[in-house]
């Protein structure tokens, strides 16, 4: 029996040492969950290809309600996760008070600046990426009329809609841009068959490219556009698949290269802001055998130009954020 | 605001309108039988998972229909059990069916799927398509009501002619036959029901399945009509429009209708602030128009418009006198 005991009492010092010498990293999913096909899943991709490279593990969460956030973090922490890394700007507060808890932890925050001594903030120019897309629609559209569906409306989505506008307008400078927000709550970001309806919507307007940038919610846009035959783009991970040939682009948003440097650097997480454009491949458009078909090459050079001038700083995207106001639309 | 845009909004308030009156009709049915159903929003939400699921895996939007109706059905029957049977308290009951429907749905879909809680977006026989009604086409030409004919009552999903027709026949049944009287008796003074010799459970347990039937029909209505396929959390409240919306009504069919397309008409036009806009001559926040609903809702409550009285028994189990 006291055999036992000390067999026990070394494989747990042993586990206990071997924790602390490789900690987990650790991941949280924000509400739109891990399988939004968008946002949340650019995230997986990128915690999932650190572990097929690596070979490691690591902890994950699902947040299940807004109450969740702080107890999650908190959780994870206190089981040694590190780094912990976050999707979402909704876990800028929470994190602001957590952090300070846990000086020995790295955090890493995907879309929110927290400014901590232990915190890395990942940001992205969504608005650049959006004006890619955005010129692509602006010159994909026959009517002339092109239209923006955002989820919940927060100053992020409006950079997005922002960007899109600009670019819409630098491709065709008399063209309408429909902008819509799905609502102001978190069911904003799933609610399909309100996203459906606001398609229709926009078609009636005389929209025909629509740019969903709304999570859950764009599942229900990009349905009703590839239904009633107009164009769609998709947004964060690449969506051309869902609907082949009827989706025009998708805004990539490298959510999987950010989750998967935070866990590569691991427990020697650089702090700071770390800005993601186009310059270093935080953003772009995406192109695969799925739209090769809708891309004419005028509209692929174009778009590359534009691409180049923006790395070179020679086009300057307004970033709504930044003064939140709009030169290209009005919100 | 043109003519063509009007069509456009009344043909969206069909769309959204229709939803929310299964679901009101639904609550009327249990309401009317003394028994609050809080979890019209849970029922729905299975019901749309089922629906998905089924359709999806048999490429038969009829089977995933009646799968639709089962899952419904389901939470159905332990509301009633908790409530009927056990004599629970009936908002408690209705509370924790909507938590099992949010987790349980996502659950089955993703232990079948592996999709993230979401069903395979479905192909053309897993989905009712619009139908266009006789003449639609060739009445176009007729100036005022062709229009309105082809674009705002034609060209819907069978379950929005079956939703309108359920209205006339809730109706007929409450009103004009022997099991309504006895219904709407035992939603209002059980222990007369009783003394006739009339059972209250089985009434009770009847109202609470014709509940499950039409709330399953809903939500295939949005899993297989107005979408393809089943996402978490899809139903976004709609189960708690259709309760406002019955009170609303103040439980009765054809005000239940006008209830449901009215607050179908506001969520209609939160999806054009250019048009409110040009009516109105300023801009709206569209959060407003989302309010509204449940403003109004509150107003006759507090009987600004008529009195709203509900079923005099509603809420209470039923327990015989020892």
């Amino acid at each position: 029996m006291t055999l036992m005991k000390h067999l026990a009492g070394a494989a747990a010092t042993l586990a206990l040492t071997a924790g602390v010498a490789t900690a987990e990293p650790a991941i949280i999913f924000d509400l739109g969950g891990k399988f939004d096909k968008s946002f949340n899943e650019a995230a997986f991709g990128g915690a999932e290809r650190w572990k097929a490279e690596t070979g490691g593990t690591y902890k994950e969460l699902e947040m299940q309600d807004e109450a969740q956030r702080e107890q999650a973090l908190r959780r994870l922490a206190e089981a040694g996760a590190n780094p912990v890394v976050m999707t979402g700007f909704a876990f800028g507060d929470v994190l602001n008070k957590v952090a300070p808890d846990f000086p020995n932890t790295k955090f890493a925050i995907v879309d929110m600046v927290v400014e901590q001594p232990n915190v890395k903030s990942v940001v992205f120019n969504e608005h650049e990426g959006s004006y890619l897309v955005g010129m692509m629609a602006g010159m994909a559209s026959k009517t002339g009329t092109v239209g923006f569906i955002g989820g919940m409306d927060i100053p992020l989505i409006r950079k997005f809609g922002c960007g899109y506008a600009q670019g819409v307008l630098a491709a065709k400078a008399d063209a309408k841009v429909v902008l819509n927000m799905t609502g102001t709550t978190p069911a904003a970001w799933n609610d399909p068959v309100k996203g459906a309806e606001l398609a229709k919507a926009q078609k009636a307007q005389g929209a025909d490219v629509i740019y969903a940038a709304a999570g859950g919610t764009g599942v229900g846009v990009l349905q009703t556009a590839a239904d009633e035959g107009i164009l769609s783009i998709g947004v964060d991970s690449n969506q051309n698949y869902m609907h082949p040939g009827k989706v025009l682009t998708s805004m990539l948003k490298r959510v999987d290269n950010a989750v998967y440097e935070a866990f590569k650097e691991g427990e020697n997480l650089t702090p700071g802001i770390n800005v993601m454009g186009l310059a270093n491949d935080g953003v772009g458009y995406a192109m695969d055998e799925n739209n090769a078909a809708l891309v004419t090459p005028e509209m692929q050079a174009a778009v590359d130009a534009a691409a180049a001038k923006i790395k070179s700083g020679e086009i300057v995207v307004h970033d709504y954020m930044s003064d939140n106001t709009c030169p290209a639309a009005q919100f | 605001m043109d003519y063509a845009t009007l069509l456009q909004l009344l043909d969206s308030t069909l769309r959204l309108g229709t939803p929310l009156l299964l679901a009101c009709l639904a609550g009327l049915y249990s309401e009317r039988a003394g028994i609050f159903d809080i979890g019209l929003e849970g029922k729905m939400l299975m019901a749309a998972m089922s629906a998905g699921a089924v359709a999806a895996l048999t490429g038969s939007v009829w089977l995933g229909l009646l799968a639709a109706i089962a899952g419904s059905l389901i939470f159905a029957v332990l509301h009633g059990v908790a409530s009927i049977t056990f004599r629970g308290n009936q908002l408690i009951s209705g509370v924790a069916l909507n938590f099992l429907a949010s987790g349980i749905t996502v659950l089955i879909a993703q232990a079948l799927f592996g999709q993230g809680g979401r069903t395979p977006p479905l192909t053309d026989g897993g989905r009712f398509n619009p139908i266009t009604l006789p003449f639609a086409e060739s009445l176009q030409g007729v100036p005022v009501l062709g229009p309105l004919y082809y674009e705002v009552i034609s060209g819907h999903s069978i379950l929005v002619y079956a939703a309108l027709a359920f209205v006339p026949m809730t109706w007929w049944l409450l009103y004009r036959t022997r099991f309504g009287l006895r219904l709407r008796a035992v939603g209002e003074n059980p222990a007369s029901v009783d003394t006739a010799g009339v059972s209250v459970k089985g009434l009770r347990f009847a109202a609470v399945l014709i509940t499950g039937i039409l709330c399953g029909i809903a939500g295939a209505y949005m899993a297989t009509a107005l979408q393809a396929g089943f996402g978490r959390e899809m139903t976004a409240g709609r189960g708690y429009i259709a309760l406002a919306a019955l009170i609303f009504a103040k439980w009765r069919p054809w005000q239940a209708l006008g209830a449901t397309m009215l607050f179908g008409f506001f969520q209609a036009l939160a999806l054009r602030p250019d048009v409110v806009e040009s009516v109105v001559g300023r801009k709206v926040p569209v959060s407003m128009l989302d309010a509204l609903p449940y403003v109004l809702t509150v107003l006759v409550l507090a009987g600004f418009v008529g009195k709203a009285i509900p079923p005099r028994a509603g809420g209470e189990p039923y327990v015989k006198e020892r």
